[in-house]
């Protein structure tokens, strides 16, 4: 694409959901009001707010919220002054009736993320939203496991069914810029809707990638302040206004007020700095989930095993999104096979007996 | 129809009916020997010798086919969604209602979870019960990717009622894994005291499942119950976990395909209770 011919991409920021991952579900009202208003304030037009998981995400596979959804969803639509709240619904684990309640709590936008090969399990959820006056997403999740073309296949059932805008969501952080170029392009050419795309850091592309994609004419991508999110993290917000605003296409948004942000509001309460690390590269190389990280870390610490065999095994097995009980199964198999016995009781005994709270 | 072909039990297969002359399933029952209709429900209550009705159509049909079987006095085995009876799972709560003249099957993650969490719920009072499904993409057709919520609401709802839970959550996950994976299912289970015996709870469980095994061989734990220590919204608490796998019997549909084999199964299973108790035959019968 030429260009002259870019036009600035409408920024979502989704540090209160996929962030949410690397905080372990633990936002709490108070950090959710700071981040809102700040991201407000720096003229992020759409916020996301949910467990990482999406609505409905507490639970024992993905680990419990700390704080409600819903009074998070609540917090923020009551401290934005301009920005729409956003919240993510996979179903298959958040449902209609989880979305019903989001709504009464002030979301005006969904996004409904499918396995990339799934887009026909939305269709209830994107009925519901549009019939509630919504404005919605459709996300196509783990997009690195399948083609251009059958990817625009999958966007298409999603704008019959009503979707605004399709993303390619590069749920492993796996993929090449090239990668980001075809997808973004078969979209764009397929579809009349609007195109977007999420990136994660794990190859240490999210924000190269980012730009691949706005040179194909994705309308909108995502970031998080702080890149704080599942596995090496997201796209920063901070560095996509400070990048796109050195290329002539800012979207209105204060890059300082932004960097500020970052800096002082969500960087002092983050458990760590999400960057690509060994166990993170593996994720993007092997090409599986990015949330599979604290959860397949923490595993292998109670086994005793280097959280790259499980991650390794995971993608070999074409794990998809929201699989995090296969973690232990893996773990499982995995120790069983380095013992050489067949029952699965006696070599999981030891290391059982070694647990410790998460 | 493969199940009841191979094993009739104490049934007879007296018609396989649907609405649609050029369907597969009834061009397949006339090739071996099954009277057929494709007048959808009316040839079966014209017949006073059917007893026992295994209804596999939609949850909106079930709603108007349960007053005509039951007008008909005729049992229903539901299949659908539409659960006008009570839930069943054979070995969990079967025998409390073979005086009814309609049951459901819930769906195939409740048919194959339901029994571990009851398990359990026998030795200790189970505060929270999840479940994840997780069953190939081959392997889930239309109606369940339209009506995927209604999975999760029947099955939680199933959980509670019948597995014995105070809460019950239920996740279903679409694998597209070339080739296509067997059925997995991870059951979680939160006590609702933390004062329980785990030999005794692995020993319900393994007793469960070799009930469940009768009637689905490819039914088995992948290993023993694990328990590990999480946090929960009711402090740091014991969760166990346990790891299914559902293998077909490969009767019609492939190996893979453990989810549709379950309730296939189960509702064999209930349809030979159901016809032993009508023929007055006590004594339980090897399946």
């Amino acid at each position: 694409m030429n260009a002259k011919a870019l036009k600035p991409p409408r920024v979502t920021d989704t540090t209160l959901r996929d962030g949410s991952h690397a905080m372990r579900h633990q936002f709490t009202r108070e950090q959710v009001r700071a981040i809102v208003a700040a991201l407000d304030e720096a003229g992020v037009p759409v916020i996301e707010v949910t467990h990482g998981d999406g609505l409905g995400g507490s639970s024992i596979q993905y680990g419990f919220s700390g704080t409600s959804e819903l009074d998070l969803i609540e917090e923020a639509a009551k401290t934005a002054k301009r920005a729409k709240i956003a919240a993510l619904l996979l179903p298959g684990i958040g449902t209609r009736k989880e979305l019903a309640a989001a709504i009464e709590r002030g979301i005006k936008v969904v996004r409904i993320a499918t396995q990339c090969t799934e887009a026909d399990i939305s269709e209830q959820h994107f009925g519901m939203a549009k019939e509630m006056g919504l404005e919605t997403v459709g996300f196509l999740m783990m997009a690195h496991m399948r083609p251009p073309e059958f990817l625009a296949e999958q966007a298409a059932m999603m704008e019959s069914y009503g979707a605004d805008c399709v993303y390619i969501v590069d749920s492993a952080g796996a993929m090449l810029p090239d990668d980001v170029r075809r997808r973004v392009a078969a979209l764009k050419e397929r579809l009349s809707v609007q195109v977007g795309f999420h990136a994660h850091n794990n190859l240490g592309l999210a924000i190269g990638n980012t730009l691949a994609a706005i040179e194909e004419g994705a309308d909108q991508v995502d970031g998080c302040l702080r890149g704080l999110g599942a596995g090496a993290g997201n796209a920063a917000t901070e560095l996509i206004a400070a990048v796109l605003d050195k290329m002539g296409i800012n979207p209105g948004l204060d890059v300082f007020k932004l960097m500020d942000a970052a800096e002082y509001i969500v960087a002092p309460i983050m458990p760590y700095q999400p960057i690509p690390d060994r166990d993170a590269i593996t994720i993007g190389y092997a090409g599986v989930y990015s949330t599979f990280l604290l959860h397949a870390r923490h595993i292998a610490a109670e086994f005793g095993l280097d959280p790259r065999e499980i991650l390794v095994e995971l993608g070999r097995r074409q794990a998809v999104a929201g699989q995090e009980d296969w973690i232990l199964d893996v773990a499982l198999d995995i120790v069983r096979k380095k013992r050489g016995v067949e029952g699965a009781g006696d070599a999981r005994e030891p290391a059982a007996a070694e647990r410790t709270a998460d | 129809m493969y199940k009841l072909l191979r094993n009739p039990g104490h049934m007879e297969l007296a018609m396989f009916a649907g609405i649609d002359p050029q369907s597969e399933g009834i061009a397949r029952a006339k090739k071996l020997g099954v009277p057929t209709s494709y007048e959808g429900i009316k040839a079966i209550l014209d017949d006073p010798e059917i007893k026992i009705v295994f209804d596999a159509t939609s949850a909106k049909a079930h709603v108007r086919h349960a007053k005509m079987l039951r007008e008909a006095g005729k049992i229903a085995i539901d299949l659908t969604p539409a659960a006008r009876g009570p839930y069943v799972v054979p070995p969990v709560n079967l025998g409390a209602h073979l005086d009814k003249d309609n049951v459901n099957l819930i769906t195939c993650g409740g048919q194959a979870t339901i029994p571990l969490v009851y398990a359990v719920r026998r030795v200790v009072p189970v505060r929270y019960a999840e479940i994840v499904s997780t069953v190939a993409s081959k392997s889930a057709g239309p109606g369940t990717r339209q009506n995927i919520d209604e999975f999760t609401f029947t099955t939680a709802h199933g959980l509670e009622a019948i597995g014995g839970a105070e809460q019950g959550k239920a996740i279903i996950i679409l694998n597209p894994a070339e080739p296509p994976i067997i059925m997995r299912n991870t059951v979680y289970v939160i006590p609702a005291t933390e004062e329980f015996d785990q030999a005794a709870i692995v020993a319900s469980v393994d007793q469960m499942v070799a009930e469940v095994q009768q009637y689905v061989p490819g039914y088995r734990l992948k290993d023993a119950p694990v328990f590990d220590r999480r946090r929960t919204p009711w402090g740091e608490r014991t969760v166990i976990a346990m790891l299914l796998e559902v293998e077909g019997a490969g009767d019609f549909l492939p190996p893979y395909a453990g989810n549709l084999d379950i309730m296939t199964s189960a509702a064999w299973r209930v349809g030979e209770l159901f016809a032993r108790h009508v023929l007055g035959i006590r004594e339980e019968v090897a399946a």
